[in-house]
C-alpha cells in the first residue's frame, strides 16, 4: 500500500480554512477573464451571428454590410481559417458551420472597436437559410432513428430468469429534463499575440490543455505556439469542460488576423442559447421485486438527448449506465444506452456527468413502486442498500459499502427522523390543505474518469532561495476550493506554514497535457502530483539537513517550518533551503501522478473503472400546499463521506452547494425548448435568468445540517481524502422523493404518485391533484385532468389481462404473480 | 427642443468617495459597464436583467428614517447618466483585502464565497441591510427560532411584510435584502449565517455617518451622444412641455424595465427622460390629513406619487394596507423594488405586473398629467390591450389614488415557480367585505390570465349578496377558474393557470374562515 494516504502530525490538511481567494472575492479584487479587458489596450470585441432556425442549410453569407457599420473591424468566417474548421475533439463541431444545426448556432463572428459596433455589425450580416426538417425532442429523435456515437450494453446475472421468478414486475417510462449550468460567469476568452507569433489565451476553461489543443488546430500551429491561462472561473459545473474551446479559438483567430487583442464574452442570452447543458434522458424500464421488497431484476433502456454533436455524450452515457444502481444491489441487470442526435445545443458535462441521470431512474421507480408493493419508501430503499460483499453490475466490488449503512444510521439519529415522521403523520392528519413528508435517499458515486487515460496529473513546485514556495498544478479553480486544498497539501508535504506557499495561475506552459478539472478528481489527482513533487524536494533537503544535524536523512522531520531529527536540534526551513542552494541541490521538482488499479473494457462495460466510491445519505422534509402545489424545504440532514477531509469548510460548502444545485435540477429549473412547429421551433424558451429560475434563498433548506462521516480514511488517495465535487448533488433525490410522498399524502394510503421532473409547483400540483382525485379519496376537491409526465402507452403483456388495478399514474404492473397490495384501494 | 432644460452636460459621479468624470459615456451605457470601464470590475454582469444581483452597488438615496440611505440597486439596469452628481459605493469601496468591511469579513471567514463571482454583489446588498436604519436585534423579536416552529402556514409567503421567522436573523437582518442575489455555488447557508452574524456599524463608520446628511440633490442633466439624448429636467412642468413636443420620449424612473430592453433586446430610444427624483411625483399622503385640494385628491384616500419606489411605499405604508403588505415581499426582489416605481409598473402595463391585480382589488385610480391638465382614470378602465392603456403619449402618471376605508378581508396571491423574485404565472388580489355573514362587496384583480390585468367581474357577481359559505365559494371558484383567457407558456400551462384561479378563491376562503367567524 502506498504512503499517499498517510497524514503526518500537525498537518495543514484537515484544517477548516476559508477559500484562498475569499478576501479577493468579497472585495471585488479577484480577477476573472473578462475583468482583464480594462487592463488590456486596443481590445476588439466579438459578437456572433446566430441562426434563427433549428436546422437549415446556409445558402449565402454576405458579410459586406457589416463593414459599413462604423467601428466594425473584421468579420470572421470559414474563409479566414488557417487550420482546421473544428471546435471539438470528435471532429463533428465545425467552428464555422455551413449548416445551422440548432437555433442559436453561431454562423460567423463580428469584431468591433466596441461591443456595440460588433453587435450592430452582426445585425447587418446577411445570411440566407434553407430551412431543413428538425428533431427537437428526444422522442422525435427515437422515432426518426436519429442517433450518434456508440450505443452501449451492460449486463450481469440472468435477467430473464429473474423476471420470470420475480413476485412483482413493473414497467414504466420516464422522461426527464436537462439543466442549464448557469455559472454566474458566462463563457469568456481574451486572446493576444506576442512578437514571435505565440498566442496567449486567457480563458474561463476547466480544461486549459484541451482549449490549447483546439486553438492550435484551428490556427494550424503546433501546441507549443499556444499558451492558455485560467486565473479562475466564476463557476464551471462541467459547462466549461468542453465548451470553452470554440470561443477561445474565435478570440485567438481574431487576434491572429488583426494583430490586436480580442475579447469574446457571451452575454447570458448567448450563453444559454449556444452552450451545452446537462443531458435530458428518456428511459424505459422493467423492474422485478421479490416478496421481501428486494429489487431482483432491472432492465432499462436509456436514451440520452445529445444535441447536435457528440461532445462528451458517450462518457456521460457510460456513467449513467454505471450509476443506474445508485446505492442498491440489483443481482440481475441489463441496461442499453444510446445517444439521440437532435437539433439542440451540444449537451455536455454537468456535475454528476450522467450519474444523476442513471440514479434518477432507480430512485423514481423505487418511489413509484413502494406503495404498490405495500412498503414504506424509506424501508424499501434501506433493505436494498449494497452490502460489503456485493459487486456492481459492471463487476466492481463495492468496497466500504458499510459506509452507506453508517451514513443512513447517522442521518436517522442526527435528523431525529423517527420522531419527526410521527409528527408528520400527526400534522397530515390534522391539515387538509397542507401535507408534509420526509424522504431519505443514498448516494454511491464512482470516483475516477471512466476514460482511464484521463486519470493522470502533473505539478510544478518551486522552492526559492528565501524559502518561499510557489506551486503550480494542472487543475483549475472554479469555486470548488481546489487551490485552497492544493496549498494545504503542499504546506503539509513540505512541513511549512501555509503562508510560505503561494499558488500561481493555471497555465499550459507550466504543466502540460493536463486533464480537465472534472469528475470530482481535481484534488485526488493534482494533490497527489503536488505531493509527489514536494516529496522529491523534501528528500533532497533531508540529505542537506541530515548532514547539518549529523543524523540520517531518514530521520529528518519537516514540521511547521522547522527541520529536525526525532529529538535534539532543530533548523529553520529557510536555512536548510539556503544551504541546499549553496550545495547546488535542485530546489524545484515536477510531480506526476497516475491513479493505480483501474481497468475498464468500454465495449463490454465491465471492469473496475473507479478508484473508490463516495457515499452519502440525505433526509429531506418538505411541506406542500394543496391549493397551488408550491412547497418549502423545511429541513435537510446529510451525512456524507469525504474520506479524511483535506479542508472541512470547503467540503461542507461543496456538499451544501451540490445539494441545492441538485434540488434545483429536480424541482425548480425548468429548461424548456420550443417544441412547436411555429417559427421559433427549437429555440430555448427559457434563455434568461427571468425565465430559467435558479434556486434562491427561498429554496435553501430552512434547517440544513451537514456532517462529514467520521473515521472515513481512504487508502490510496491523497492524505486519506475523498472527492467531493459531484456526489452531493445526487443527495437531492431526497427532496424529489419527499415531494412525491407529500403529494401522495393528499390521496388515500398506498397511492403511487407519478411526478414530473423537474417537480415544479405545477408538476407537484398535478401530482397531488391526481392523488386526491383518486377514486378512493373521499370528499376532496379537484378535477383530474392532470398531466402525467411519465405516460405509458400501455402495451401490457398478454398475461396481465384485466389487471386494471396494476396501472396507476403511468406505471404498469406487469406479469403479476401475487395480489396487488394497495391498502385503501 | 425644449429650452427650459438647463444646458448642463453630465459631469461626474462620486464613486467610493472620489469624483469620476463622465468621459465618453453614451446615453444607453449602463452604470455597470461604465464602472467596469473605469477599472472597477468588482461588480459583474451575470444576467443583464436585474435577476442575479452580481452587479449590485450602493447608491446614496433619500431616506425615510434617516436623511440618506445606502440603497442597493442593480447597476446593470441603470443608465450611467442617471447617476449624474450622485454617490455610489462598490464592493471595492467598502473595504480592501487587507482591511475588510465587517460584511466582507463575515462572508469571507464563513465560506460565503466559492467561485466569488456573485460575491461583490452580495456584499453590497448585505451592506445596505447592515446600514439600514432600524435594523436591530429587537426587530427580530416578533419571530421565533426556526427550530421552535411547530406549524407552518400554507401561506407563509403572504405573511405581513414577509416577516417569516427563518427569514430574520437575531440581529434583525431581513433576508429579503438578499432576495435579488443569486449564488450558484454555496447553497446560501453560509451567506445567511454571515448575514445573521453581523453586528452594528462602529461609531467611526464613515458610511454610517454619511446617512445623517442628505444625499446629493438630483442634477438637471443633458447628455447628447451620437444622435441620442438623455435628459433629466428640473421640474414636472418642463417634462410635460417636453412630452407635448416629443411624444417619442422614453420616460425612465427606476429603469428596471427599460434596462432589460436596452441590454437584452438592443432597444436604443432616441430620447430618454428621467423622472425618478421629481418631487412632484414623490408626494405621499394617507387619508385624513390630505387637504391639498388638487384634482383627484380627496380626503378619504391614499395618494402615492408615481415616482416613489416600491421599497419606499412599503416603508411609508408600514403595513397599513394589508393587501399591499402581502404583495411587496413577492414583488421581484429588494434590489428591483429599490429602483422600480409604482408608476413605472403601471406605465409598462404588463399583464403579469404585480401591482395591477393588487390595485384593481383596491379600486385604485390614476392621476394622469399633461400640459393640457390632469385627469383621473379608474385603473379598471386604464388597460386597453396588451401593453396598451388610456394614457396619451404626452401624459405622465403622476399619482396613484386608493380610496379609504379599505375592505376588511383582503389578500394577494401570487403563483410562481420560485417563491422569491419570480414573475407571476397568476396573481390575484382580493378585497372582500362580509357583513353579517353575507358578501357585501367583492373586488378581485387578476394578472397573468389575459392580455391585460383585469377585474374578475363574473366572480365578483357570483359572490356579492351571497352568504359567505363554502357552497358560495365553491360555486364562485368554478366561475373564477373560467375567467380570462390564460395561455400555455414556459411559466405555466393554461390549465394550471385556470386551476390556480379556482384554487385561489378556495384558499382565500380557507384562510379567512377564522377571521370571519364562519364555521366550515
Amino acid at each position: 500500500m502506498s504512503t499517499l494516504s498517510e497524514r503526518p502530525q500537525r498537518a495543514v490538511v484537515g484544517l477548516p480554512l476559508p477559500h484562498e481567494s475569499a478576501a479577493l472575492h468579497v472585495t471585488g479584487e479577484a480577477l476573472y477573464t473578462d475583468d482583464l479587458v480594462v487592463r488590456t489596450r486596443d481590445v476588439l470585441h466579438a459578437w456572433p451571428v446566430q441562426s434563427p432556425h433549428a436546422h437549415a442549410r446556409i445558402t449565402a453569407l454576405d458579410v459586406q454590410p457589416a463593414y459599413d457599420v462604423p467601428g466594425v473591424v473584421r468579420v470572421l468566417t470559414a474563409d479566414d481559417l488557417p487550420g482546421t474548421n473544428d471546435a471539438g475533439v470528435k471532429h463533428d463541431e465545425p467552428l464555422f458551420p455551413n449548416e445551422a444545426m440548432f437555433h442559436g448556432h453561431a454562423i460567423c463572428w463580428v469584431l468591433g472597436e466596441t461591443l456595440e459596433a460588433a453587435r450592430l455589425g452582426a445585425k447587418a450580416v446577411q445570411v440566407e437559410y434553407e430551412p431543413l426538417p428538425s428533431l427537437v425532442t428526444v422522442r422525435e429523435a427515437i422515432a426518426a432513428d436519429s442517433f450518434q456515437g456508440t450505443g452501449r450494453h451492460l449486463e450481469s446475472g440472468d435477467v430473464e430468469t429473474a423476471f420470470a421468478q420475480a413476485a412483482h414486475v413493473f414497467r414504466g417510462e420516464f422522461e426527464f429534463a436537462g439543466q442549464e449550468h448557469f455559472y454566474l460567469e458566462t463563457h469568456a476568452a481574451l486572446a493576444l499575440v506576442d512578437e514571435a507569433g505565440q498566442i496567449f489565451v486567457q480563458s474561463s476553461t476547466q480544461h486549459p490543455s484541451e482549449t490549447q489543443e483546439i486553438v492550435a488546430h484551428v490556427l494550424g500551429v503546433p501546441s507549443h505556439a499556444v499558451t492558455v491561462q485560467c486565473l479562475r472561473m466564476g463557476g464551471g459545473f462541467g459547462g466549461k469542460e468542453m465548451q470553452p474551446h470554440g470561443f477561445a479559438a474565435i478570440a485567438a483567430l481574431g487576434a491572429t488576423l488583426t494583430g490586436r487583442p480580442v475579447r469574446l464574452r457571451l452575454n447570458r442570452t448567448q450563453d444559454m442559447t449556444m452552450s451545452g447543458k446537462r443531458h435530458g434522458f428518456h428511459s424505459e424500464w422493467r423492474a422485478g421485486f421479490d416478496d421481501d421488497g428486494h429489487l431482483v431484476a432491472l432492465d432499462a433502456t436509456l436514451t440520452a438527448d445529445g444535441g447536435w454533436s457528440l461532445d462528451l455524450s458517450e462518457p456521460v452515457l457510460a456513467r449513467a449506465m454505471c450509476h443506474i444502481d445508485n446505492g442498491y444491489w440489483i443481482p440481475n441487470v441489463r441496461v442499453d444506452g444510446r445517444i439521440a442526435k437532435t437539433n439542440k445545443t451540444s449537451q455536455t458535462a454537468f456535475r454528476g456527468f450522467g450519474g444523476p441521470q442513471g440514479m434518477i431512474v432507480v430512485e423514481d421507480l423505487l418511489g413509484r413502486c413502494a406503495p404498490l408493493l405495500g412498503y414504506d419508501a424509506m424501508e424499501l430503499r434501506r433493505r436494498n442498500l449494497y452490502q460489503s460483499h456485493h459487486a456492481t453490475p459492471y463487476g466492481q466490488p463495492v468496497r466500504h459499502a458499510e459506509r452507506l449503512e453508517a451514513c443512513w444510521s447517522q442521518v436517522l439519529e442526527i435528523g431525529d427522523v423517527e420522531r419527526r415522521r410521527t409528527e408528520i403523520e400527526q400534522f397530515n392528519a390534522s391539515h387538509l390543505h397542507t401535507k408534509r413528508a420526509l424522504a431519505m435517499t443514498p448516494v454511491k458515486f464512482g470516483i475516477s474518469f471512466n476514460l482511464t487515460a484521463f486519470n493522470q496529473a502533473g505539478a510544478l513546485v518551486h522552492v526559492y532561495k528565501d524559502g518561499s514556495v510557489l506551486i503550480n498544478h494542472g487543475g483549475t479553480e472554479m469555486g470548488q476550493g481546489l487551490h485552497t486544498k492544493m496549498l494545504q497539501v503542499a504546506a503539509t508535504s513540505l512541513g511549512v506554514p501555509l503562508a510560505r506557499v503561494r499558488l500561481a495561475p493555471t497555465r499550459t506552459d507550466k504543466v502540460p497535457n493536463t486533464s480537465a478539472t472534472a469528475a470530482s478528481s481535481g484534488a485526488d489527482l493534482n494533490g497527489a502530483a503536488i505531493k509527489n513533487a514536494c516529496e522529491q524536494i523534501r528528500e533532497r533537503l533531508a540529505q542537506v539537513a541530515g548532514g547539518k544535524l549529523g543524523i540520517s536523512p531518514h530521520d529528518v522531520r519537516f514540521t511547521d517550518g522547522a527541520v529536525s531529527g526525532l529529538y535534539g536540534d532543530s533548523l529553520r526551513w529557510e536555512d536548510v533551503v539556503h544551504a541546499a542552494y549553496h550545495q547546488r541541490v535542485q530546489l524545484w521538482a515536477a510531480g506526476f501522478y497516475r491513479t493505480e488499479g483501474l481497468h475498464w473494457d468500454p465495449a463490454a462495460m465491465h471492469g473496475e473503472p473507479f478508484k473508490y466510491f463516495a457515499y452519502g445519505v440525505a433526509a429531506a422534509e418538505v411541506e406542500v400546499d394543496g391549493f397551488t402545489g408550491s412547497y418549502t424545504l423545511r429541513r435537510v440532514d446529510i451525512v456524507h463521506d469525504v474520506g479524511d477531509s483535506l479542508s472541512p469548510l470547503i467540503d461542507v460548502g461543496q456538499i451544501e452547494g451540490g445539494f441545492v444545485q441538485g434540488a434545483g435540477w429536480l424541482t425548480l429549473e425548468d429548461l424548456r425548448w420550443d417544441e412547436s412547429d411555429g417559427p421559433n421551433r427549437g429555440r430555448v424558451a427559457t434563455q434568461a435568468a427571468s425565465t430559467y429560475k435558479l434556486p434562491s434563498f427561498s429554496e435553501m433548506p430552512e434547517v440544513f445540517n451537514v456532517r462529514l462521516l467520521e473515521k472515513a480514511h481512504e487508502e490510496g488517495a491523497v492524505y486519506g481524502s475523498k472527492a467531493v465535487g459531484e456526489p452531493p448533488l445526487m443527495l437531492a433525490f431526497s427532496v424529489r422523493e419527499a415531494l412525491r410522498q407529500a403529494a401522495a399524502a393528499f390521496g388515500p394510503a398506498g397511492t403511487s404518485v407519478d411526478l414530473g421532473s423537474p417537480a415544479t409547483p405545477e408538476a407537484v400540483y398535478w401530482a397531488l391533484d391526481r392523488a386526491r382525485s383518486h377514486p378512493a379519496a373521499e370528499g376532496l376537491n379537484g378535477q383530474a385532468d392532470g398531466q402525467a409526465h411519465g405516460r405509458v402507452d400501455g402495451q401490457v403483456d398478454g398475461q396481465v389481462d384485466g389487471q386494471v388495478d396494476g396501472r396507476l399514474d403511468g406505471i404498469e404492473r406487469d406479469g403479476v404473480r401475487s395480489p396487488v397490495k394497495l391498502s385503501g384501494v | 427642443m425644449s429650452t427650459t432644460i438647463p444646458d448642463r452636460r453630465v459631469s461626474a459621479v462620486k464613486v467610493n468617495g472620489k469624483d469620476l468624470a463622465f468621459d465618453g459615456v453614451a446615453v444607453h451605457t449602463t452604470l455597470l459597464d461604465w464602472l467596469r470601464d473605469r477599472g472597477l470590475t468588482g461588480a459583474k454582469e451575470g444576467c443583464a436583467e436585474g435577476e442575479c444581483g452580481a452587479c449590485s452597488v450602493l447608491v446614496a438615496r433619500p431616506g425615510i428614517d434617516t436623511a440618506t440611505e445606502w440603497t442597493a440597486v442593480n447597476a446593470c439596469l441603470l443608465p450611467a447618466a442617471a447617476l449624474d452628481g450622485q454617490e455610489v459605493i462598490t464592493a471595492e469601496g467598502l473595504g480592501s483585502s487587507t482591511a475588510l468591511h465587517p460584511v466582507q469579513q463575515e462572508l469571507a471567514v464563513r465560506g460565503g464565497s466559492q467561485c466569488g463571482f456573485c460575491t461583490p454583489g452580495f456584499v453590497c446588498s448585505m451592506a445596505a441591510e447592515y446600514y439600514r436604519p432600524g435594523r436591530t436585534a429587537s426587530s427580530a423579536d416578533r419571530t421565533t427560532p426556526a427550530a421552535d416552529r411547530t406549524s407552518a402556514s400554507a401561506d407563509r409567503t403572504a405573511a405581513a411584510g414577509g416577516g417569516c421567522d427563518h427569514e430574520h436573523g437575531p440581529n434583525g437582518f431581513d433576508l429579503h435584502a438578499l432576495s435579488g442575489n443569486l449564488c450558484r455555488c454555496t447553497g446560501y447557508r453560509p451567506i445567511r449565517d454571515a448575514a445573521y452574524a453581523l453586528g452594528g456599524p462602529e461609531a467611526d463608520d464613515a458610511l454610517a455617518a454619511r446617512t445623517s446628511t442628505p444625499p446629493p440633490p438630483p442634477a438637471p442633466t443633458r447628455l447628447e451622444v451620437a444622435g441620442a439624448e438623455f435628459l433629466r429636467p428640473a421640474g414636472l412642468d418642463e417634462i410635460l412641455e417636453l412630452l407635448a413636443d416629443r411624444p417619442d420620449a422614453q420616460i425612465v424612473a427606476g429603469s428596471t424595465d427599460l434596462g432589460v430592453e436596452v441590454n437584452i433586446r438592443g432597444v436604443r430610444a432616441p430620447l430618454v427622460v428621467a423622472v425618478d427624483r421629481l418631487s412632484e411625483l414623490r408626494e405621499f399622503t394617507f387619508g385624513a390629513d390630505e387637504t391639498t385640494g388638487a384634482v383627484g385628491r380627496g380626503r378619504n384616500q391614499i395618494s402615492i406619487g408615481a415616482a416613489l419606489t416600491l421599497s419606499e411605499i412599503e416603508r411609508l405604508l408600514a403595513g397599513r394596507v394589508p393587501l399591499l403588505a402581502q404583495m411587496f415581499p413577492q414583488f421581484a426582489s429588494r434590489l428591483i423594488r429599490n429602483g422600480a416605481t409604482i408608476g413605472g409598473n403601471l406605465g409598462t402595463a404588463s399583464p403579469i405586473g404585480d401591482t395591477p391585480p393588487a390595485l384593481l382589488a383596491l379600486d385604485a385610480s390614476l392621476v394622469l398629467a399633461s400640459s393640457r391638465g390632469e385627469r383621473v382614470v379608474p385603473l379598471a378602465d386604464y388597460f386597453t390591450g396588451y401593453r396598451q392603456t388610456l394614457k396619451a403619449p404626452d401624459e405622465l402618471i403622476r399619482t396613484i389614488l386608493i380610496p379609504l376605508p379599505l375592505a376588511t378581508t383582503t389578500a394577494f396571491h401570487k403563483i410562481a415557480k420560485r417563491r422569491l423574485d419570480d414573475i407571476s404565472s397568476v396573481a390575484v388580489g382580493y378585497s372582500v367585505e362580509v357583513v353579517d355573514g353575507v358578501v357585501d362587496s367583492a373586488r378581485i384583480g387578476l394578472g397573468g390570465v389575459a392580455a391585460t390585468p383585469l377585474r374578475a367581474r363574473a366572480t365578483e357577481d357570483a359572490l356579492t349578496g351571497r352568504p359567505w359559505t363554502e357552497k358560495t365559494v365553491r360555486e364562485a371558484a368554478a366561475v373564477l377558474a373560467g375567467e380570462g383567457t390564460p395561455m400555455d407558456d414556459h411559466r405555466a400551462s393554461a390549465s394550471y393557470r385556470s386551476a390556480m384561479l379556482g384554487q385561489s378563491l378556495l384558499r382565500f376562503y380557507a384562510q379567512n374562515l377564522a377571521a370571519e367567524g364562519v364555521s366550515a
